[in-house]
């Protein structure tokens, strides 16, 4: 049998990586987070996955690193390569439309504002609509969350606290 | 091997890990739940920030080690961190005026090892200021409150930065070892970094009402392996479960 094109694998390798999810933000698959960086297919058809963590200490990673491999072996890929690389930097700019959609339906607040523009300090934050009721009325409750990517908000208009993902 | 790239590669690693302990100490103690969490939070960022930087060191070492044996298996004479971050926590305030010193410190320091001619050297760098400067946030908004609060939290924060103070000078040194990499465009100098970290320490302390004290006889040793007593007593606690159960995984 012929061997499947190297663009064909490509596709059938990013579909599989679309099956893999953050295992702290349930819903969002880790190609929409911009965590998967890149396939790459060699001559032979071996199969390597690039993947990126969010931030350095971020403990789903080695998490995400196993469920990766078990996603490719589902697909066939049973000898892929998973490698970890650190640049460029992820950054919160990489989560798609449809990821952002997807965090402000669970509730959590999606990133606002210029990543890397170091505010200034005790300067305006960025204005966080609230997640449950639109309200652009909220404060910031503590710059960190139950995981590394969130801080905590609370809604002035209907009293909800929420969840914001750190803009970084 | 390049005996000075490892050397400079531990001496980071070093700091973020040792930090990142200290920090860690406070879970479950801090004097408030969104504190706890914070503090927790920056402890992560910092053993990530090490286990890059030691795992860097270890594959310059070429020698078969990894991040966990050179974290674990090393003893006190052969940890090159900062004195700063091995002090002990003592109270909220001294915590904070020490992560505030050091956050100040790492936010120009990456930013200027970003632009290191190594590129695994500056995509650490590029990574790891990313989480400084949100780190920096943190600490330099608490110790205002701390300074600019009540009469205890002011004299505590200022008793703080008054002990700290002799511990900052380690931070721009610019020995044998940071030269010779400053000559191959892997380093800044760290003398360099000095104004521009006075300029944003000033700033906070101001905000703060805190005095700054002046600089003078500085505190020196952690990156050449002389450390005081706390750092063994830390590494005790850290090091035991690997130490007793060798190659132990679950």
């Amino acid at each position: 049998m012929a061997r499947p094109a190297a663009g064909e694998v490509e596709r059938r390798v990013w579909d599989a990586l679309t099956r893999v999810h953050d295992p702290e933000i349930p819903g969002l698959d880790i190609v929409e987070m911009g965590v998967a960086r890149q396939v790459v297919v060699g001559r032979d058809g071996e199969v390597e996955v690039v993947i990126t963590p969010t931030y350095s200490g971020c403990p789903a990673m080695s998490v995400i690193a196993i469920d990766v491999g078990r996603a490719l072996a589902e697909a066939g890929f049973a000898d892929a390569r998973v490698s970890l690389t650190h640049s460029p930097a992820w950054t919160t700019d990489w989560l798609t439309p449809g990821a952002r959609a997807k965090l402000a339906a669970q509730g959590i607040a999606p990133p606002v504002g210029t990543p890397g523009g170091r505010r200034a300090l005790f300067g305006e934050g960025p204005v966080v609509a609230c997640p449950q009721c639109g309200s652009r009325d909220t404060e910031r409750l503590a710059e960190f969350g139950s995981t590394a990517c969130k801080a905590m908000y609370r809604c002035r208009s209907c009293a909800e606290p929420f969840h914001y993902f750190k803009c970084v | 091997m390049d005996q000075g790239l490892f050397s400079y590669l531990l001496r980071q690693g070093d700091s973020c890990l040792i930090l990142g302990h200290r920090l860690s100490e406070w879970c479950g103690h801090a004097p408030q739940l969104e504190l706890d969490i914070a503090l927790a939070n920056i402890a992560l960022d910092l053993t990530g920030q090490a286990d890059a930087f030691l795992g860097l060191a270890a594959e310059v070492e070429g020698q078969g080690r990894d991040a966990d044996a050179l974290a674990f298996h090393r003893d006190v004479l052969d940890y090159r961190n900062l004195l700063l971050v091995e002090l002990p926590n003592e109270d909220f305030g001294l915590t904070i005026a020490r992560q505030f010193l050091f956050d100040a410190w790492q936010v120009e320091f990456y930013g200027a090892l970003a632009r290191s001619s190594d590129q695994r050297v500056a995509a650490l760098a590029a990574k790891g200021l990313r989480e400084a400067t949100y780190h920096e946030r943190f600490s330099g908004e608490w110790l205002v409150r701390l300074g600019d609060g009540t009469d205890e939290s002011h004299a505590r924060a200022q008793a703080a930065i008054d002990e700290l103070w002799t511990y900052t000078g380690e931070m721009f040194e610019c020995d044998a070892l940071v030269a010779g990499l400053v000559e191959r465009g892997i380093a800044p100098d760290h003398r360099g970094l000095k104004a521009a970290w006075d300029a944003r320490v000033a700033d906070v302390l101001a905000e703060a009402t805190l005095r700054r004290p002046a600089d003078g006889w500085m505190q020196s040793g952690g990156l050449k392996g002389r450390h005081g007593e706390a750092l063994g007593h830390l590494l005790a606690e850290m090091q035991f479960l690997p130490r007793a159960y060798p190659g132990a995984r679950w």
